[in-house]
């Protein structure tokens, strides 16, 4: 197990247009989960394939277990990768897909065999050992370049995008399974993902990367909760943040944040703020619904807002009618207009 | 292929109905090509058939039905057994090294360098310019007298080479045979390349790169992912280049015509001196025809592995 470090690392793929990956600078904690969230473009995978060795970088080092790696080819780091394609061997049956890190590195023969049923035991593919990869369904697939991966027990795991191809139903189970996965094995695993929810969900910490550059770092509670910026603040949570603008500031407040007066919260101290809500339209997903509209009243009138109300709430919220709301004061983040960074929490006027 | 305008059930009912006018433009379309075939292809063939059953030669008059008579006398032929072997020769010796020759071209090519469009243009030109004009370019090369290959290899002092006798490149059985599969293979080196080209851009780029993480070096990640996942496109690429190869005499004729002592004559060569040049019509048929169920064999084949390679 090892810890990745990188230093100011730069990946410039064009002279003389903004870099994919800018001066990033992180450090990754002993066997920790981080995930590198960001929407497609944001450099997330430059990065992650900077990490592995793929990519040469234009800047900055690499280490990896306080090595620096940064002019090693890929097999000199000892990482292992799981490509969101999966990129198995299609002419290699799983027994042989899965010895073949065991083979290139030169693990003794005698070792192989029971090397590779544990790695498939571990994923529960013992039985499709002697299949090749045309013949197994996604799920599979995925499980076989996860057995690959750990076969040889890398120090650090790479992950682009593993759950991407597989559907929505399968992806579900496929992140519980990772989460325990992780849990047992306990090695340092880097996740590339543009899915908040699978990022939220596996990451110890997530590193929300926005045109190459790292807008935050924390647990998934801070980077939800305490958005470094108006880009985490709306990168994260569906619908986004509510954000509004006024004297130089923006404040902003989670649509499930933004409820029915009447709504008793339990845990929220301090004042609460009403709000007229000209609701427009909603859409019904079930456990919640989503109301769009407009305020109000107050100096932020006619401005769009959204609210998240969970099916306990029995009210019927009709379109083209308003209703009263409030945002808990305590909620309310702050944000600089100008640079869009987060400011402590200010007297803030709604008249 | 399975419903092809000549298989195609002609519609019924009245004459001018969309379906009618359409099947009689597919007739239509489709009627070049079938008098093509039977015109260019068809036609030589049952003539060959027929010629290789008889005695006729260029002038006579008549046919005469002579069964196996021409078989038998060519399988006794020391010069057909000998064309026989060396078609063998030049086709396994040529298709070797065209395989292993444009593995290699293909996979520099592929990589990205300055001038990669200007050295693939290159590449191309022995396929791209007509046969004859390399051929005799070759001839000069390896000419007796002029060759600028021995005009350099007499320069080399510690070769010490007699220059009063240097090698004869096409004078002698061993070098001349040599010399012809070379050429050969130099004309068929492009278009074996192209195809593997082409079947390296379908490999997606991710999977030797998994394979480099994985700790693959060089010749690992060549000779167990990229080669074995080439596989289907060589298998093709070496149908295609026996095809070429086996029916092929241009460069034979050219450079050697056969000689010296029939060493270099091949099976299409040896039918064309015998049934064209020397007027024996039907013996000329007769040898022409032993290349059918090897080709057959070999278009057998290349089906086989249009099929699968569809199928996956």
């Amino acid at each position: 197990m090892a810890v990745v470090e990188t230093r100011g690392l730069t990946k410039v793929f064009k002279q003389g247009e903004l870099g994919a990956v800018n001066n990033v600078n992180l450090l990754t904690q002993e066997g920790e989960f981080l995930v590198f969230l960001g929407p497609s473009g944001s450099g997330k995978t430059t990065l992650l394939r900077m990490i592995a060795g793929l990519e040469t970088p234009t800047a900055g080092e690499i280490l990896i277990g306080g090595q620096d790696v940064t002019h090693l080819s890929p097999r000199e780091r000892r990482i292992a990768m799981v490509f969101q394609s999966y990129a198995l061997y299609p002419h290699l049956s799983v027994y042989n897909n899965i010895a073949f890190p065991l083979k290139a590195q030169n693990v003794p023969k005698e070792q192989h065999k029971q090397k590779v049923e544990w790695a498939a035991g571990l994923l529960g593919i013992g039985k499709l050992l002697h299949r090749k990869p045309r013949e197994l369904s996604g799920g599979e697939r995925q499980r076989v370049a996860l057995a690959r991966a750990i076969v040889r027990e890398p120090t650090v795991f790479l992950l682009d995008e593993p759950l991407s191809n597989l559907d929505a139903k399968l992806r579900a189970s496929a992140r519980e399974e990772l989460e325990e996965f992780h849990d047992r094995i306990k090695t340092t695993t880097i996740y590339v993902t543009h899915d908040q929810v699978e990022a939220m969900a596996l990451g110890d910490r997530v590193v929300v990367l926005h045109q190459g550059v790292v807008r935050q770092i924390g647990t998934p509670r801070e980077v939800y909760d305490e958005p470094a910026d108006t880009f985490v603040a709306t990168f994260l949570g569906s619908p986004p943040m509510n954000l509004l603008e006024a004297d130089g500031v923006i404040v902003g407040f989670r649509p499930e944040r933004f409820l029915p007066a009447e709504t008793k919260l339990a845990a929220q101290g301090g004042s609460r703020f009403p709000l007229r809500f000209h609701v427009q339209h909603s859409e019904y997903l079930g456990a919640e619904r989503i109301l769009y509209g407009i305020l109000e009243g107050t100096r932020f009138r006619d401005k769009p807002v959204c609210a998240r109300v969970s099916s306990n709430v029995l009210e019927i919220y009709a379109p083209k009618t308003t209703y009263d709301f409030a945002v808990p004061e305590p909620e309310l983040k702050f944000f600089d207009a100008q640079t869009g960074k987060r400011i402590p929490p200010r007297p803030f006027s709604w008249q | 292929m399975t419903s092809s305008p000549a298989v195609a059930q002609r519609p019924h009912g009245h004459r001018s109905t969309p379906e009618s006018r359409a099947w009689w433009l597919g007739q239509a379309m489709f009627f070049p090509a079938m008098i093509y075939v039977l015109a260019v292809i068809g036609l030589p063939f049952a003539l060959a058939v027929i010629y290789a059953f008889s005695d006729i030669k260029v002038g006579s008059v008549g046919y005469h039905f002579v069964g196996f008579e021409n078989f038998s006398s060519i399988l006794r032929s020391a010069t057909f057994l000998r064309a026989l072997y060396d078609s063998f020769v030049f086709t396994i010796g040529s298709q070797v090294l065209v395989l292993v020759g444009s593995t290699i071209l293909a996979l520099a090519l592929e990589k990205k360098f300055r001038g990669r469009g200007v050295v693939r243009f290159l590449m191309l030109l022995p396929w791209v310019a007509p046969v004859s004009i390399g051929a005799i370019g070759w001839k000069w090369i390896l000419d007796s007298l002029y060759s600028v290959i021995n005009w350099v290899l007499i320069r080399i002092p510690f070769l010490h080479l007699d220059r009063f006798n240097p090698p004869q490149w096409l004078g002698e059985p061993a070098l001349a045979m040599a010399s012809v599969i070379l050429v050969h293979t130099w004309r068929l080196l492009p278009f074996s390349t192209v195809i593997l080209l082409a079947g390296l851009g379908a490999i997606p780029k991710d999977i030797p790169e998994a394979a480099e993480i994985d700790g693959a070096g060089f010749w690992r990640k060549m000779f167990q992912i990229t080669i074995p996942m080439l596989r289907p496109i060589l298998n093709v690429a070496l149908l295609f280049g026996i095809v070429f190869t086996f029916t092929d005499m241009t460069v034979v004729y050219i450079l050697t015509r056969g000689g010296p002592y029939d060493t270099t004559q091949v099976v299409p060569s040896l039918a064309f001196f015998t049934g064209v040049l020397g007027g024996d019509l039907s013996e000329g048929a007769a040898i022409s025809l032993f290349m059918v169920p090897i080709l057959v064999v070999v278009a057998f084949l290349m089906l086989r592995q249009a099929h699968r390679s569809e199928v996956t």
